[in-house]
């Protein structure tokens, strides 16, 4: 049973961090082994998980969460421009800075629930997207988006003597130094900036982790189940929700700050509302108020946005090349729509499948998957009681 | 002496009069019964006490404070909990964590951010989780999901939450609308036991007259948003405005 494999947390803790360190061996197969991609898995995983702790446990849903990833990039890419490339400085302002924004705009937003309070954050987000794009501009560099010059002061780093412009590093470290390692035919890509980016993404999951299985996580739960009753309990709801709105900010701040990191820019259309969108599809479709779906969830629309999209017409024809003529062009005129540019289409089939079949998730279809694999032994041990600690069950 | 305190409390919904210069007193440690017939305002009452309403005029005051324009968070903190009549409890939860709630709610007040800690090293709550469960019959059901409970379980349940508070007054809305006959008594005998063991005050509404005469130990009638009588219950059965309220000789 996974639920009871889950209980296990260490044993999940354990397994998440070999499958982030071996990141780039377990995705080269899918031809999604390299830095570019694998930095994103990790950013937008982290986004994720920061997005359920809000969404998944409380049960508000934001609209406006790619505000905080944009403030998180602007923040970070001022830290390079005026202080240092080191990427540490950056990222403890992108939270400290998202983190304030988050503060605000859930102070506000907060005093509404459902439906009222995802249209105000949305209208918080569009209204930080159009201030960044246009009045802001001395701060964000409006449509161009903010970027590193040869005269950005750097105080700490000294004078640039090279003429080009510095990239970011961890204490030297370059973010952008890539090992490569031949290996079964594949190119093994080992990037110190994944590499970065997977261990924050592994304290964000060790931090949700014990948020989930905190009594703080379990009040959020009840508030997504009976806000009312809470109330009636002599829990004042209100810096509940206030704290999770702010921790998933800060999570959104984090993950535009590593992004800033990986590649030191930051624009406006970070901010934009399909990017609020984004973060809630990816929630669902891995399985919100799960620990693990998050991620899932990131990771699998990351894969159809960079991969998918890549297929084209002569990738196709190759795949089916061992069929006869006609049926070859049938075939691939048919499958052209959901591939390449069609992407999305494919994304949006498996959203309603996953919605409408898999209401919990992917997650839901891998217990489902696991459990079938261990029904065998479980009739073995199905007489031995499983609730004889007396650890509460997880949110899962 | 008495804990809670009700006078000329006035409540209009529109032009509608859901409570007319009501006035209450409920003694420390006793079973109060509220009855009437329907829409007399009883639990236009209840929610006067708890927050979720405000009174128009007049005074609640609860151990000599005054509960008006306290939150319902707030009040529950003084120590006032209440059951509902539609039981209200955490159904996504396990019946465990529901218990769990108030526990935390109680030893930590109303709000405390610990998100580093853990649920389950937590061992006087789990304690104190455990024993109320076995209190209300339910240990068995622990690791059920809330909404999977039947409806005289779920009622059991929210006991179970509002008494893991300690409160000093426990409201009850009609403890066992729609239970059977047997789940009735069970629950009298409950609340017995409850009351002589922890001495709580009670306020019960209730329709049920076996339930309200072998419970209360006084009796207010309330009819119209106004209370006609309050009395010892031997008194109350052959009170002729009791006879006329019920019967609706008012018309």
């Amino acid at each position: 049973m996974i639920s009871k494999f889950q209980n296990n947390d260490r044993l999940l803790m354990l397994l998440f961090i070999i499958a982030v360190l071996a990141g780039p061996i377990i995705l080269a197969p899918f031809g999604a082994g390299y830095p570019d991609l694998l930095q994103r898995f990790c950013i937008f995983g982290i986004f994720a998980i920061g997005f359920n702790i809000l969404f998944g446990l409380t049960g508000y849903l934001s609209f406006g969460h790619a505000a905080f990833l944009g403030v998180g990039s602007y923040s970070a890419v001022w830290m390079f421009k005026l202080l240092t490339m080191n990427v540490i400085p950056g990222l403890i302002l992108a939270v400290i800075v998202s983190g304030l924004f988050a503060l605000v705009i859930g102070f506000i937003s907060l005093r509404r629930s459902g439906i009222y309070f995802s249209i105000l954050t949305l209208a918080f987000a569009q209204m930080s997207f159009s201030l960044a794009y246009s009045v802001l501009t001395p701060i964000t560099n409006g449509e161009t988006g903010l970027q590193l010059t040869l005269q950005d002061p750097r105080v700490l780093d000294g004078v640039n003597t090279t003429g080009s412009l510095p990239s970011t590093n961890l204490f030297g470290l370059a973010m952008n130094a890539t090992q490569k390692v031949e290996f079964l035919g594949m190119t093994l890509q080992f990037n110190a900036g994944y590499y970065f980016c997977g261990l924050v993404l592994i304290l964000a999951f060790y931090l949700s982790m014990r948020i989930f299985r905190s009594p703080f996580g379990l009040m959020l739960r009840a508030i997504k189940t009976n806000q009312n009753r809470l109330n009636y309990t002599g829990v004042n709801t209100r810096p509940y929700t206030l704290a999770a709105f702010v921790i998933s900010g800060m999570y959104a701040g984090v993950a535009g700050g590593l992004m800033a990191c990986t590649d030191p820019l930051a624009g406006a259309e970070r901010m934009q509302w399909t990017a609020s969108g984004e973060v809630v599809l990816m929630t669902i479709l891995g399985g919100a108020g799960t620990l693990l779906g998050p991620v899932i969830g990131a990771g699998f629309i990351k894969y159809f946005e960079n991969i998918f999209s890549k297929i084209n017409d002569n990738v196709l024809h190759g795949w089916f090349s061992f069929m006869p003529d006609g049926l070859e062009d049938i075939i691939v005129g048919i499958l052209y729509y959901f591939v390449g540019k069609g992407w999305l289409l494919t994304l949006g089939l498996l959203f309603m499948m996953v919605v409408i079949f898999l209401p919990g998730g992917l997650i839901q279809g891998l217990t489902h998957i696991v459990e079938r694999f261990q029904s065998k032994d479980k009739k073995q041990d199905a007489s031995v009681p499983s609730d004889t600690d007396n650890a509460v069950k997880p949110a899962e | 002496m008495s804990i809670l305190e009700v006078q000329n409390v006035n409540k209009s919904f529109g032009g509608l009069k859901a409570l007319h210069n009501v006035n209450l007193s409920v003694e420390e440690g006793t079973i109060h019964a509220i009855i009437g017939p329907n829409g007399a305002g009883k639990s236009t009452l209840l929610n006067c006490f708890i927050g979720k309403l405000i009174p128009d005029t007049g005074t609640v005051t609860f151990g000599g404070k005054s509960l008006l324009g306290m939150k319902p968070h707030e009040i529950n903190q003084t120590g006032v909990s209440r059951v509902f009549q539609t039981p209200e409890i955490f159904a996504d939860l396990t019946v465990y964590e529901n218990v769990l709630i108030p526990c935390f709610a109680k030893r930590d007040g109303s709000f405390c951010l610990n998100p580093l800690k853990f649920v389950k090293r937590e061992a006087d709550i789990h304690d104190k989780a455990q024993h109320m469960l076995e209190d209300v019959n339910m240990a068995d059901k622990r690791h059920m999901t809330a909404s999977s409970l039947s409806r005289g379980d779920k009622r059991r349940l929210e006991m179970a939450m509002c008494l893991a508070q300690d409160p000093k007054l426990l409201l009850l809305d009609e403890p066992t609308a729609g239970m059977a006959r047997a789940d009735t008594n069970n629950t009298i005998e409950l609340l017995r036991e409850i009351q002589g063991k922890r001495h709580i005050t009670m306020a019960v509404i209730e329709h049920d007259m076996h339930v309200v005469f072998s419970l209360a130990e006084k009796i207010s009638v309330l009819a119209q948003g106004t209370v006609i009588v309050e009395d010892l219950p031997e008194n109350i059965k052959g009170h002729p405005k009791v006879q006329e309220a019920y019967l609706g000789g008012a018309h």
